[in-house]
């Protein structure tokens, strides 16, 4: 029965809106630093969906290999950028982005 | 049956990631992104990917989101400063998303994906886990291994960004203790009656 069964297109469309509403993220919340890398989690996440419904609906496990992959730079990613936030934080007592231009001269 | 849940999920999943990006305190996103992590984990798990589900939660969860709470309650932020630009931006904003969603849209539709409704998360072996493993420490042993120097690096990156050495607090030297000899410490003073020293 056509219609009433899972298929890839189902995954790859909630993927595509994660990836739409982590754009979107990055778009709105311009001064927030915190929320555009969480936006970049929610954007790491549906790449990970992605590549795991391909994975699974053609049947080889290559992508989930892949999905394990961009899992690891995504903590990497997460670790070092919150890190980056806490040494700037300390050093100028707020984090709003529009005022980094320190290094513009 | 599966895309009744499938359909829930989803709804989940789309609805708290909306909320990360629009809830106006960030602990409140950290807790909506935790929700949208718990429920992609849940759409895995319906497709029989069961090991990357786990490592969704395990890595996710129990280590990115609960280090942006952590950061989130550490540090002392105005957040009602940085909400500010949000309407200002919310126009091009939606434009570009809406403009996203439909050159995928029109991508998605134009390409025809191999695959069809029956999925097979675990080729050639009784899990998916083993099936993982098989190809996991043979034939891609040297993504993986890039990968743990990737963590590595990351680790050594955020101890060396976040270390600091504070001069203005005593810490206890001890070699410096039990180096010390007694005529470092004791001088004999004569004094006279009637001065000082």
């Amino acid at each position: 029965m056509a219609g009433l069964e899972l298929t890839l297109g189902h995954y790859l469309a909630v993927s595509a809106a994660l990836f739409t509403i982590g754009v979107f993220g990055i778009f709105v919340n311009r001064k927030n630093i915190i929320v555009i890398l969480m936006s970049i989690e929610l954007i790491l996440l549906s790449v990970n969906i992605n590549l795991v419904a391909f994975s699974v609906f053609n049947g080889t496990i290559i992508g989930q290999v892949f999905a394990m992959l961009v899992l690891t730079v995504a903590a990497a990613e997460a670790a070092v950028g919150l890190a980056i936030l806490v040494v700037y934080f300390r050093n100028r007592g707020e984090i709003a982005v529009e005022d980094v231009n320190v290094l513009h001269g | 049956m599966a895309l009744i849940a499938f359909y829930i999920l989803s709804t989940i999943v789309v609805l708290s990631a909306l909320f990360v990006v629009a809830a106006r305190n960030p602990v409140h996103s950290v807790l909506w992104l935790i929700l949208a992590f718990f429920t992609s984990a849940g759409l895995l798990v319906l497709i029989g990917a069961e090991f990357l589900a786990m490592l969704l939660v395990v890595v996710y969860v129990g280590a990115v989101a609960v280090l942006f709470l952590f950061v989130v309650m550490m540090l002392d932020i105005d957040f009602t400063e940085l909400k500010q630009g949000f309407q200002n931006y919310l126009v091009v904003g939606v434009l570009v998303a809406l403009a996203l969603l439909a050159e995928i849209g029109i991508v998605a539709a134009a390409a025809t994906f191999g695959g069809g409704a029956q999925f097979n998360a675990s080729p050639g072996a009784a899990t998916n886990a083993e099936a993982l493993s098989q190809v996991l420490y043979t034939d891609y042993l040297l993504l993986f291994q890039m990968s743990g120097i990737v963590l590595l690096v990351a680790m050594m990156g955020a101890i060396v960004l976040t270390l600091r050495s504070r001069p203005s607090v005593k810490r206890q030297n001890i070699a410096e203790q039990t180096g010390r000899k007694r005529k470092d410490a004791v001088e004999l003073k004569d004094v006279r009656p009637g001065q000082g020293i």
